[in-house]
């Protein structure tokens, strides 16, 4: 309780460096407007030319219907395996010392910097039959590039930073004297890292899986040069949305847009309710 | 859109610069917008065109190329490029340059010969050494050992032509039985291995990736792959039965006569009909109409029946509708 306070009090100067609040906040809602609500009110507008029934027939098609599937199953197996391998790769950068950390840590980021579009090709080169992994892969009978199982890769590559990035600071925070304590009160490893330290990094590996899978639920550059795009096997939702486009179609372009929209704000909206509730929980504020 | 926006105001950028640069040293300038991959054939043409028309005119003429997909380049000519002359792979992307905004005139198809278009192509299949498997005409790409590759006719006018040569060539070989016709095109479909969105993307695929057992794209195209990976001993087949493709070009007139360039432009476009232009276009491997170049290069380009668009769907306004449109044809071919 009392850190609680000590931290409120000392947060509050900070609060003035930046001049008035109504301007601060002025400006922060004007951007808001300006960038993220303003392009989706036009996204919201171009359906409305639709009556439900037309809205409803295109985002319905079967073919479409089949692309929901793909992608969000992709989106899961992307998400959840950056899941442990981002948790992972967070820990070995926060809790070791070895020689060439920091580029490591900097090579975290690559995904983000990369044009999507590269690391797709990067990716099929590398995952076709002929490929270096696709060719290894291939003697154990497993196809990646141009199967739905290239899609997971291709979303898990451009996805991986944000669990990474969100876990890390939470786990550079973490007390090791928490640990110490439990270690000394005779838990062993498994226990202490499920009793202790999982608990306090969940909520930020929640968060990393999360914009992981809305990221992955929209990627398009990376996707589709390993895709295969196989009609109601392998195409996913953005290239619904890009054939569309390629028709002039652009309501129900924007039609199945808002589809994938509703579904990433759905799942933030989710996320941050139960975060805010699981974080009351365990420290009792 | 908005990367659309910005790559047309670097191409606006670009072309004003070179304007700018080039007024002191030509008498006259010309802008030719044309398609994706026909960049060092108008880069030669030009040069032809140019000598042509000093000898002609005694006036010197600056030639300015925008290269793009042809469906984006008419998109940016209707919200204000003002080319000249366009040149393009699509009869639909010049007639929506009438549609919207009357920039050619609607009897654009009549203004030079063989329907405005002064060289052609077809459809035809690039497969691996020895062609293993045996792959001669479309029947042979729906057995079921046959991959075959392509790209998305949802999203590439190469798909499109595919698509519509074989189902040309379904049409000839089930007269009158449309239930056989779906059947062969469905089958046909389902042997691809990839859809990719674009021509280079299935290249690619086929290449380097090493997908598939044949590609299907322009003859042009294919005789370019063929040429460019030497090591790789891809031959050529050319099926008997393929897809007109025509290469339609046309004086954007408004434009044109903003520019005061009309007669030029209208020279420019003539002059691709002459038997020197045509040997160079067959050069690039496209095939020609002119009778003498087209002895010159008989060997180069196989007989082909070529079925034109009017022949299997009517014209490209209902191809468009009935095929390729949301819940077309296409769509309900592909649907499980």
């Amino acid at each position: 309780m009392s850190l609680a306070i000590t931290s409120a009090i000392s947060l509050n100067p900070s609060k003035r460096v930046l001049p008035g609040f109504a301007l601060s906040l002025g400006i922060s809602l004007l951007f808001i407007s300006l960038i993220l609500l303003l392009p989706i009110t036009g996204l919201l507008l171009q359906t409305a030319g639709m009556s439900w029934n037309e809205y409803w027939s295109v985002i319905s098609d079967p073919r479409v219907v089949a692309s929901y599937k793909v992608t969000l199953w992709a989106a899961a197996w992307a998400s959840a395996f950056n899941g442990v391998v981002g948790l992972l790769l967070a820990w070995v950068l926060v809790r070791y010392e070895f020689p060439g950390k920091r580029i490591v840590d900097a090579l975290m980021d690559l995904p983000f910097a990369l044009p999507t579009a590269v690391a797709g090709i990067t990716l099929s080169a590398l995952f076709a039959e002929n490929g270096w992994y696709g060719s290894i892969l291939a003697e154990a009978g497993i196809k990646v590039a141009f199967t739905p199982l290239g899609i997971i890769v291709a979303m898990s590559f451009t996805s991986l930073p944000f669990v990474v990035r969100t876990v890390q600071p939470v786990l550079e925070d973490l007390a090791v004297e928490d640990e110490e304590a439990a270690i000394s009160m005779g838990g062993s490893d498994l226990t202490v890292f499920r009793r202790v330290i999982f608990p306090s990094l969940w909520p930020a590996l929640l968060t990393g899986i999360a914009l992981s899978f809305t990221r992955s639920l929209g990627e398009f550059g990376a996707v589709i040069f390993i895709a295969g795009n196989m009609p109601y096997v392998s195409e996913i939702t953005s290239l619904m949305i890009f054939i569309r486009l390629q028709e002039f179609d652009y309501a129900a372009a924007s039609a199945i847009a808002s589809v994938v929209l509703l579904a990433s704000l759905i799942l933030l909206f989710l996320i941050n309710i139960w975060q805010a509730f699981y974080l009351r929980r365990i420290h009792g504020r | 859109m908005k990367t659309f926006k910005k790559a047309k105001s670097i191409v606006a950028a670009i072309v004003l610069g070179l304007g700018v640069s080039q007024v002191q040293a030509s008498d006259q300038s010309l802008l030719n917008s044309s398609y994706d991959i026909a960049r060092e054939l108008f880069a030669s043409y030009n040069e032809h065109f140019a000598q042509y028309w000093q000898e002609k005119t005694g006036q010197t003429v600056e030639i300015r190329q925008s290269h793009g997909g042809s469906s984006r380049q008419a998109q940016a000519i209707i919200e204000g490029l003002r080319a000249d002359v366009v040149t393009f792979n699509q009869v639909t992307d010049i007639d929506i340059l009438h549609q919207r905004g009357k920039l050619v005139p609607a009897d654009w198809r009549e203004q030079l010969p063989n329907a405005s278009s002064p060289y052609y192509s077809t459809m035809a299949y690039l497969v691996r050494e020895g062609n293993p498997k045996n792959i001669q005409n479309w029947d042979d790409l729906a057995h079921e050992d046959v991959s075959s590759v392509f790209p998305n006719p949802k999203t590439s006018g190469n798909g499109r032509y595919t698509y519509l040569a074989a189902y040309g060539y379904a049409q000839q070989a089930f007269p009158e039985d449309q239930d056989a016709i779906d059947s062969f095109v469905r089958t046909f479909l389902n042997r691809v291995a990839v859809f990719d969105t674009g021509g280079r993307g299935a290249t690619t695929t086929f290449v380097e990736r090493g997908i598939g057992d044949v590609l299907i794209t322009f003859e042009s195209e294919v005789n370019n792959i063929l040429a460019e990976f030497p090591d790789q001993n891809f031959e050529v087949v050319v099926p008997k039965v393929s897809f007109l493709a025509e290469f339609p070009v046309a004086v954007v007139e408004r434009h044109a006569q903003r520019n005061g360039n009309l007669e030029l432009a209208r020279a420019y476009l003539e002059e691709l009909y002459s038997e020197d232009a045509q040997r160079l276009l067959a050069g690039f491997n496209y095939r020609v109409h002119n009778e003498v170049v087209q002895q010159e290069f008989s060997e180069q380009f196989p007989e082909v029946e070529l079925l034109t668009i009017e022949q299997i769907a009517g014209s490209w306004d209902s191809a468009m509708e009935v095929h390729f449109a949301s819940g077309g044809k296409l769509d309900q071919l592909q649907r499980r």
